[in-house]
């Protein structure tokens, strides 16, 4: 059963019915879920969780919706991997990596999506609909193919075919918008509320957020129930930075893991970084900003979440990390060349900017640090194909010898 | 009629214009302030604005012309 009890205004305080709505009508903050956590703490413990299934879905109690009808692929219990290698050539003795590359569309939104369209059916709606430049829409349509929902993807129409190949294999209608990103935005807030459809991430907002919650359940569970001394977290709406902070709060709270001591760092890349710029001016709001950047999931210059992420960032001690845009590639390649793992370009900028935070002094080389990796390097060939060379030889022993093993 | 939650976010040079009266001024739309935060060197305001939809495209055509950001209170909703 879920022990979601309300929706409440994250600026007012205002409670709302635990209904598909995502901004307050009286002061247009943002709502979020609340739990009745006494009913949590009666039934949940370490047990009950490490008995549940190898998914994301063992938190079960601590998401908004039933999870006997959840809309699953299996996401989530991705691998918390040690790095001794990148951690040798970065001078940390631990450094882990959450590779949330390997979920069932590739990337972390599986998490948030499996969330938002269980709660859609919960809704009986009938169509799962978001706007996208790519992850979100794979996650959404390869959810709605298996709830036997109808699904709508919204895309701008200069979006190279090859990113939404991954979306429209699952049968989606795939509408290509002629208009700018902004125009797509506002033709989606629009629908959203003119359509009886779950918009994932806006009438279905608040369930879909908490699905990220499960990234620091996860690595809290995965430590031996303790949460680390620093988390490096891309981000681009901010919403997942703040969840997995909530996360490991909820897990204290519950008496499941220790005092909570973990540092939150957020990286953005140098062209579209405007949460990372609010920090690093001292300004408390973020001032939106124009995308220009090679992290296309990253690329959100109005935040949703951004105030919230600047919270988390202050109540954690934490920092925020401005990743330059030539510095995006190479932090994908240290991470594949040391650990074996492709990432796509936000987690290039959560390498490089790692690198930064150790360089900085911010993190010593003994404590405990988990950078997380939330989408898969296949994703973004684009960005990494000119620095892939091979050597053109003749088919004869004397060719390889000659260009390869004595060049 | 059509309806709209937006937040206006003023610059320095901006604070001391009286943008939200002018556009009321100048277009028919209904400008409801729902909450704001105006200083000397930054300002926001969430509005809910409402009026015929062509309208309201030209309303927030001619607040961003004046060089002030207007963005969805949802923030972007692309990912």
């Amino acid at each position: 059963m879920a022990y979601a009890s309300a929706l409440k205004c994250r600026e007012c305080g205002r409670e709302y019915a635990t209904d598909p709505l995502n901004v307050c009508e009286f002061c247009f903050g943002p709502l979020e879920v609340v739990y009745d956590y006494e009913a949590v703490a009666r039934v949940i413990s370490r047990e009950r969780i490490q008995s549940g299934p190898l998914t994301m879905w063992r938190y079960q109690d601590l998401l908004p919706v039933d999870a006997d009808n959840a809309v699953d692929l299996q996401t989530g219990f991705t691998p918390l991997m040690k790095a001794p290698n990148l951690g040798r050539v970065l001078g940390l003795d631990h450094l882990y990596i959450k590779n949330d590359a390997v979920n069932p569309t590739n990337s972390f939104k599986d998490r948030v999506v499996s969330v938002a369209s269980t709660k859609a059916l919960e809704y009986e709606f009938k169509t799962l609909a978001c706007a996208s430049t790519g992850n979100l829409a794979g996650s959404v349509a390869a959810h709605a193919a298996r709830a036997g929902m109808d699904a709508c993807i919204f895309i701008p129409a200069d979006l190279e075919k090859g990113k939404v190949v991954g979306a429209a294999i699952y049968g989606p209608t795939l509408v290509a918008v002629d208009g700018s990103y902004d125009d797509v935005n506002r033709l989606c807030s629009e629908l959203a509320d003119a359509y009886p459809w779950a918009f994932v991430n806006i009438n279905m907002r608040p369930y879909y957020a908490e699905g990220s919650k499960t990234l620091g359940y996860e690595v809290a569970e995965q430590l031996g129930w303790q949460a680390p001394a620093h988390c490096i977290v891309p981000s681009a709406s901010g919403s997942m930075f703040t969840k997995i902070w909530k996360g490991f709060h909820e897990f204290e709270d519950l008496g499941l893991i220790p005092k909570v001591h973990t540092h939150m760092h957020m990286t953005q890349a140098e062209g579209c970084a405007p949460i990372a710029e609010a920090f690093e001016n001292g300004w408390g709001r973020v001032r939106p900003v124009k995308p220009n950047t090679v992290a296309k999931s990253l690329a959100i210059g109005n935040p949703a979440d951004g105030y919230y992420s600047l919270r988390t960032i202050a109540e954690s001690d934490g920092d925020a990390t401005i990743v330059p845009e030539g510095e995006v590639v190479s932090g994908i390649q240290l991470l594949a060349e040391n650990e074996g793992i492709f990432t796509e370009t936000a987690g290039g900028v959560v390498i490089s900017g790692l690198k930064r935070l150790v360089e900085r002094g911010v993190i010593k080389r003994d404590e405990v640090t988990v950078a997380y990796i939330t989408g898969n390097g296949l994703k973004t060939l684009e960005a990494v194909e000119d620095t892939v060379r091979s050597v053109q030889i003749a088919p004869t022993t004397a060719s390889f010898e000659s260009e390869v093993l004595n060049a | 009629m059509a309806k709209l939650r937006v937040r206006f976010t003023f610059t320095p040079e901006l604070v001391q214009e009286p943008i939200i009266w002018q556009l009321g001024q100048k277009f028919p739309i209904v400008t409801n302030i729902r909450g704001a935060d105006v200083r000397e060197a930054f300002g926001w305001a969430l509005l809910e604005l409402e009026g015929d939809a062509e309208q309201l495209n030209q309303g927030i055509e001619w607040v961003r012309s004046t060089g002030i950001a207007v963005e969805l209170v949802t923030g972007d909703v692309i990912e």
